[in-house]
């Protein structure tokens, strides 16, 4: 009897430990996220200036939010380049892990070169970066004074380009970091299904594309997540690199809300600017992350 | 979230309650002045309290002029840990008094006088409501043209008085080969020149109607068109390089001989002296054409956050330090600005500080005493950051005039 | 079982091994690019980066810019260098990665061996946390430290980073706790282990390479912030982001881009030193026994 108990009594606190375990984290991501995105919310709805103020005003901010023209080149700016990042960081960081990955001589002495840049905070690499694309004293200048006179690089300095150099600049930080994820991956594979396969004379190219890629599911799973987030947040090396210049050519949703509600005390339309920002990344990101996560099961 | 932050009164009488448990004897410094110049000038304020026994707590938080330093001060607010003395400008300072977090100075002002040697134009930012709230500290003028006076000679260049002048030197330059206006393609840049091309062109009542009473008829008048024709001239003139550049680069460019003229505020002579050259031999300050009776300025000032109903002992002390002659002639002669009282001797100052003091009596004498629109100190950060998005659009090529009026106009009303 | 090796066992040919070879050396310029252009400049005398030198190697050799970012650059009113304000850092950063690791191996445990209803969804929500804008989150952060009886102390600020990096660490040992082998839990269990017993013998030995990545990020992100440290912090727990950014960001003073150049490499110290260390353990851990396939 009293050993039935004390195994029913064991068995239950075993079924609620890993509920209990999970429950600080689930409790602070409740408040400190979504009640801080209810209380944006409810924001973008008042008349909020330098602090949080409570005169409702309705869907004013929106409107006003939606007749400033960089709002909307802003939104244009982070599809071309949360667009361009993922797809060209995923790419280079798979092909330089695949690469790694043919038992390369010096790899200790390369994977720290390919991911130091991501230790490195953008409030300066940024200045190097902004020199290095400058027509007048970088790339270009060099490529003049070794004779090739006809070499053109001023990407930074044209309002059309500009973009893509924050591209180039962020791609240089993460995708690094990138293909460590696939290299763990690709390290975790079981070389038994390869060998078996190349026995039936799989090709390599086919190798990969039917074997070894399918098996990196979670690492692109991993690699998509946190190159949207840095993408959506990317803010430090816009300031850094080109200042939302030339003109508002660069302006990005984030350095977007930060300028209207910190610098241009507009608390109510950076709060607008968030929501929409929120909801759009909602739009993308919950059917992608249930196709993902229903596979799993 | 919503019932603790019911009313704007409520946060901020709670939080300043809390953050009266600040040390006693101490002032914790909020501010964005950590460049060696800077800093070291107001080292002399810290020296001058540490001696009178107030202890002091720096909180140095720079970039973007001072905006990341906004940002903390109101995460510190809101937090209920306000700083005691937080370094503001214009119209923040308004802001911030209309929240009713700023400390009443009155009786230290009354005291030292301060109503009869502070310009009528800083008290507009320094008083809310009839109480001094913060200590100006100094005063840059921001329509100043430097120019390298070696460059000019070699051309046969005199000193510009006129617009035309102004633009036969720009065209005598260009054909000498020599980039005739170095400027940094950011927007408060393009904003500092265009508050210097307003005024010659709209005039001092046009200037006041434009930017300080946002008067549509003159946003969108032909005066303002002219002004926006000005500076499509100015950008014809600036290397191809200009975009993003750092002001002191722009000014590098001065000195080095490269380019003939800078429009840029006062500080722009720091970069001068510190590469041991001498005002009036070597390089020239004057104010841009058409505004020689004029001054647009900004004021750095102090504020003082309320600490629970009266102004602290340290407060004062702080206070009464900024405002004190010998601290204000001490700490410009260092930043390149001149004192924000009128009353301070210039024999310390160079040859462009005192003559940046004189024009600076005079104008406030002749009601020629105005904000810069382009720093803050003219309509509210909206709007002054609604006339930088306009401006910079229209210097890289956006907009044409007719266009950057119109919408100019259109952007203003927005952020009002 | 086969023996597990480090590599796939793909065979190459000459002529791509010597192409791989090259487009890795390629990339590892680019990588390098703009480290040269830091220290490059970092060691050369001011007037030779103004004068538009930029590009160029020292003309002069000088390692002065590098002792005064450390020691004597002006960070506020007093010449300090960026010295002081590394321990804020460390206080800071140590718990914080800790901490969020610890949570997102526990997290990562539950949500894949101890499965419940809608468990998934409680995944999804800690995903989609990630993706909230910082910007947004200060004005009522700053509230709630208040409340908190946190703010301005580096503990406030080590919680506001746990709070926010949890969800990318509970993503990375998900997705490594997925495929490791649920029966080996399961025969734990029947031999009576309890939860924490399972995680402790069981799980935790095989966590290196996933902790590393864990840790390489959480410390990274914690260091490198700036938003958070700046906004949370009081003048004694400033964080040496902050004190490099006033390093580097003159209003209208003058720009010594030698200095700046060198305090940034010094702030990046640990981080690379992180990488260099972890990097290493990072394969050794693999080695040691491939969990995966």
């Amino acid at each position: 009897m009293a050993v039935s108990a004390d195994a029913d009594f064991k068995t239950r606190l075993q079924n609620w430990i890993p509920k209990l375990v999970l429950s600080p984290s689930l409790a602070m991501m409740l408040v400190f996220v979504y009640g801080f995105i209810l209380f944006s919310v409810y924001l973008s709805f008042t008349d909020s200036r330098i602090l949080p103020s409570f005169g409702w005003v309705g869907w004013e901010n929106y409107d006003k939010l939606w007749r400033l023209s960089h709002w909307e080149t802003s939104l244009i700016n982070m599809g071309i380049f949360a667009g361009l990042y993922i797809v060209i960081c995923t790419c280079i960081g798979l092909g330089l892990a695949i690469f790694l990955d043919q038992k390369i001589r010096g790899e200790g002495l390369l994977r720290p070169i390919y991911l130091y840049p991501m230790a490195l905070s953008f409030i300066v690499t940024g200045t190097a970066w902004k020199w290095f694309l400058d027509p007048g004293i970088g790339l270009e200048n060099v490529m003049h004074s070794w004779g090739w006179e006809s070499f053109e690089f001023d990407w930074i300095k044209n309002r059309d380009y500009a973009i893509y150099t924050v591209v180039l600049a962020a791609v240089w930080q993460t995708s690094g970091f990138v293909m460590a994820m696939f290299l763990a991956g690709l390290r975790g594979i079981d070389n038994e299904i390869l060998r078996a396969a190349q026995m039936d004379g799989a090709s390599n190219w086919n190798l990969y594309r039917r074997i070894i890629i399918p098996q990196l599911r979670p690492a692109f799973l991993s690699a998509f997540v946190i190159l949207s987030h840095l993408a959506i947040k990317t803010f430090d090396l816009v300031i850094a690199l080109t200042g939302g210049g030339p003109g508002r050519a660069t302006e990005l949703p984030a350095t977007f809300m930060y300028s209207y509600t910190f610098t241009r005390n507009q608390m109510g339309i950076g709060a607008a600017s968030a929501t929409i920002m929120l909801m759009t990344i909602a739009a993308i990101m919950i059917p992608y992350l249930y196709a993902e996560l229903r596979e799993k099961r | 979230m919503r019932k603790l932050l019911k009313t704007k009164s409520v946060i901020v009488a709670g939080l300043l309650c809390t953050s009266s448990l600040a040390q006693a004897e101490e002032v914790e410094v909020l501010h964005w002045w950590t460049s060696g110049g800077e800093a070291a000038a107001l080292n002399v304020l810290k020296d001058d309290l540490s001696g009178q026994g107030v202890g002091w707590t720096d909180m140095p938080v720079a970039g973007g002029g001072g905006e990341q330093a906004m940002t903390v001060l109101r995460a510190r607010v809101t937090a209920g840990n306000a700083p005691t003395a937080v370094q503001g400008l214009g119209f923040d300072i308004q802001d911030w008094a209309a929240q009713g977090a700023l400390a009443d100075l009155n009786d230290v002002a009354a005291k030292e006088g301060w109503d009869n040697v502070v310009p009528d134009a800083l008290k507009a930012f320094a008083k809310h409501d009839g109480k001094w709230v913060s200590a100006p500290v100094n005063v840059h003028s921001t329509n100043w043209v430097w120019a390298n006076k070696a460059v000019l000679d070699a051309n046969g260049i005199a000193q510009p008085a006129s617009w035309d002048e102004f633009v036969a030197a720009v065209e005598a330059l260009k054909a000498a080969g020599i980039t005739p206006i170095a400027h940094g393609g950011q927007a408060w840049q393009d904003a500092t020149i265009f508050d210097a091309v307003a005024m010659s062109t709209l005039g001092p009542d046009g200037y006041k109607a434009a930017f300080v009473d946002l008067d549509e008829g003159t946003l969108g008048g032909d005066a303002m068109k002219e002004a926006f024709d000005r500076m499509a001239f100015i950008r014809d003139n600036v290397d191809e390089n200009f975009s993003g550049r750092d002001w002191n680069l722009a000014t590098a460019m001065v000195i080095n001989g490269e380019a003939g003229f800078q429009m840029m505020g006062d500080w722009a002579k720091g970069e001068f002296l510190n590469a041991d050259k001498v005002p009036g031999e070597d390089f020239l300050c004057f104010r841009f054409p058409g505004t020689a009776d004029q001054v647009t300025f900004n004021a750095d000032q102090f504020m003082m956050f309320d600490q629970g109903g009266s102004v602290s002992a340290e407060q004062a002390a702080l206070a009464s330090a900024i405002l004190s002659p010998a601290f204000q002639s001490a700490f410009n002669v260092v930043k390149g600005s001149v004192p924000a009282r009128t009353d301070v001797s210039d024999a310390d100052f160079d040859a462009c500080g005192k003559q940046g003091m004189k024009d600076l009596a005079a104008a406030a004498a002749s009601g020629n005493l105005f904000g810069s629109m382009a720093h803050g100190h003219a309509a509210p950060a909206s709007v002054k950051n609604a006339v930088y998005d306009v401006v910079t659009a229209h210097f890289n090529g956006e907009y044409d005039s007719e266009t950057a009026v119109v919408e100019l106009v259109d952007a203003v009303s927005i952020a009002k | 079982m086969a023996q597990a090796t480090q590599d796939t066992a793909i065979r190459t040919g000459r002529i791509t091994r010597t192409l791989i070879y090259l487009v890795l050396l390629l990339f590892s310029l680019f990588y390098l690019l703009p480290l040269y252009v830091m220290l490059a400049n970092s060691l050369k005398p001011l007037e030779e980066i103004t004068g538009g030198g930029m590009m160029n190697l020292p003309q002069v050799f000088t390692v002065e810019p590098w002792i005064k970012a450390w020691s004597s650059a002006q960070i506020g009113v007093e010449p300090t260098g960026l010295r002081p304000y590394f321990w804020n850092s460390i206080k800071m950063v140590v718990p914080a990665v800790i901490v969020s690791t610890v949570l997102g191996a526990l997290n990562g445990y539950v949500l894949t061996k101890w499965r419940f209803k809608y468990d998934t969804i409680l995944f999804g929500l800690m995903l989609f946390a990630c993706f909230i804008p910082f910007q947004i989150v200060l004005i009522p952060m700053a509230r709630m430290l208040g409340l908190m009886g946190l703010a301005g102390t580096t503990w406030g600020l080590a919680l506001v980073h746990v709070v926010y990096g949890i969800g990318f660490t509970t993503l990375y040992f998900r997705n490594y706790y997925a495929v490791f082998p649920t029966e080996l839990i399961r025969a734990a269990q029947i031999d009576g282990a309890g939860f924490f017993q399972i995680f402790w013998r069981i799980l935790l030995p095989s966590s290196g390479p996933i902790a590393v990545v864990s840790i390489i990020w959480q410390f990274t992100n914690i260091w490198n912030d700036f938003l958070f440290g700046a906004s949370f912090a009081d003048a004694n727990s400033q964080p040496m982001t902050v004190a490099l950014n006033n390093l580097v960001q003159s209003s209208t003073g003058v720009k010594e881009y030698n200095v700046h150049f060198a305090g940034a490499i010094l702030a990046a110290l640990p981080t690379l030193l992180v990488y260099i260390v972890a990097g290493r353990y990072f394969v050794r851990g693999l080695m040691a026994g491939s969990v995966k396939g």
